[in-house]
């Protein structure tokens, strides 16, 4: 059942406020959902003040600048700076993106950061994706395969075959999108969400993946695929352009067509 | 204060805002509309049921629907009700592409989106500008 309010040990109080270094000149202002397990106090959101002119461009920038410089405490994941590894993935003026390909600039006023919604919060903006991981296992997400592979080469794929799989193994599995859908968020343990359905599309569309109708078996399930009801907000915030809900409705039309 | 342990004797983890900071956006307004509406309208269909019986049980009885009907509560209900219907029945047939896979890249569904809204008014316009003027007519 959906709840539509947080509950009592995740409302978010008022923190604390860090000025900037010098005080005067351009500032801009970032509130940041800060969440410190130990501490058993409820999450709060800090501000923080920074001289654009002496922060990088993008939003992981200032996180970066603010961990280095003004308040090591502050916990966030990252990696590749550059898009490709996922692990920034946040909500970053009301829509999760990824910080180190979101410029700062593109943000007007206040720059507010919190974890990817609807999520346990293990610390400050890094949440916890053990389910969503699970969830990603459960459509078993590698080639399977009854018939003999070839004994001199391995399994060929025509091109127009291998170009149904383009827009899809793109997918580096940020999150982003199960965590902007509502259905998700008051469904997460039943609905698999859009990037998993996505990722099981892309097995399905496979043309050397011998176990679609296993798969579809797995999905046709009130919960696991029919929970998608064309919100769109997945595709409207995949940092890398793809288009889950395209995905999801292809499956539901392989379902049809099966019958 | 935590409404579930995680296990281990540690309080439960906080569960990271949602609605309350997910920018609202054409894709899940309109989403939410849809459901929205189609409650009004099962409730309008109740309605429809007093019309339609109060019409059958006679007379004296239809008086009561009519005098509520056209009362301005009435009016503006009708109004809601039938943007309502509408925006739900465009809406719906949105609903019945994507069924069929169509119209799924952001452009198009931002576009077909604005033409739903845009219709659901022009429609409900003109039900109402031709349903007066028959009256008048009439």
């Amino acid at each position: 059942m959906a709840q539509l309010t947080l509950p009592q040990n995740s409302k978010v109080r008022k923190g604390r406020h860090f000025p900037t270094e010098g005080g005067a000149g351009k500032t801009r202002r970032f509130r940041i959902y800060r969440h410190d397990p130990e501490s058993g106090e409820n999450p709060r959101t800090d501000t923080y003040d920074l001289d654009p002119e002496r922060c990088g461009p993008m939003v992981l920038d200032a996180l970066i600048k603010i961990k280095n410089e003004v308040d090591s405490t502050l916990t966030f994941r990252r990696s590749c700076r550059e898009g490709i590894c996922g692990s920034c993935a946040m909500n970053v003026d009301g829509t999760n993106t990824l910080a180190c390909i979101k410029p700062i600039d593109e943000v007007k006023g206040e720059v507010r950061i919190y974890p990817l919604p609807h999520m346990p919060v293990v610390k400050d903006l890094v949440p916890d994706m053990a389910d969503f991981y699970a969830q990603y296992a459960s459509i078993e997400p590698w080639m399977k395969t009854d018939s003999a592979a070839p004994a001199t080469q391995e399994r060929l794929q025509a091109p127009e075959d291998r170009e149904k799989l383009d827009g899809l193994y793109e997918c580096i599995l940020c999150a982003c999108c199960s965590t902007s859908c509502p259905s998700y968020w008051w469904n997460g343990d039943r609905y698999l969400g859009p990037a998993t359905l996505l990722q099981a599309y892309r097995w399905l569309a496979d043309s050397r993946d011998e176990a679609t109708g296993e798969r579809l078996d797995e999905l046709e399930d009130p919960f696991r695929l029919y929970r998608c009801h064309t919100i769109m907000n997945c595709t409207r915030t995949c940092p890398k352009h793809l288009n889950p809900a395209k995905a999801i409705a292809e499956i539901k039309k392989m379902m049809v067509a099966r019958r | 204060m935590a409404e579930q342990s995680s296990g281990n004797g540690a309080p439960a983890r906080p569960v990271s805002p949602h609605l309350s900071i997910y920018r609202p956006q054409l894709t899940s307004v309109l989403s939410i509309l849809h459901r929205m509406t189609g409650v009004i309208l099962a409730s309008g269909a109740a309605m429809l049921c007093a019309w339609l019986l109060t019409a059958a049980a006679g007379e004296r009885y239809y008086a009561w629907t009519e005098w509520f009907l056209t009362s301005w509560l009435g009016y503006a209900l009708l109004a809601a009700w039938s943007w309502c219907l509408f925006y739900h029945l465009c809406n719906g047939i949105r609903h019945l592409f994507w069924d069929a896979g169509l119209g799924f890249s952001l452009k198009q569904t931002y576009a077909s989106g604005a033409a739903v809204v845009v219709a659901s008014f022009v429609l409900t316009g003109l039900s109402w500008g031709l349903g007066l003027a028959c009256n008048l007519a009439g």
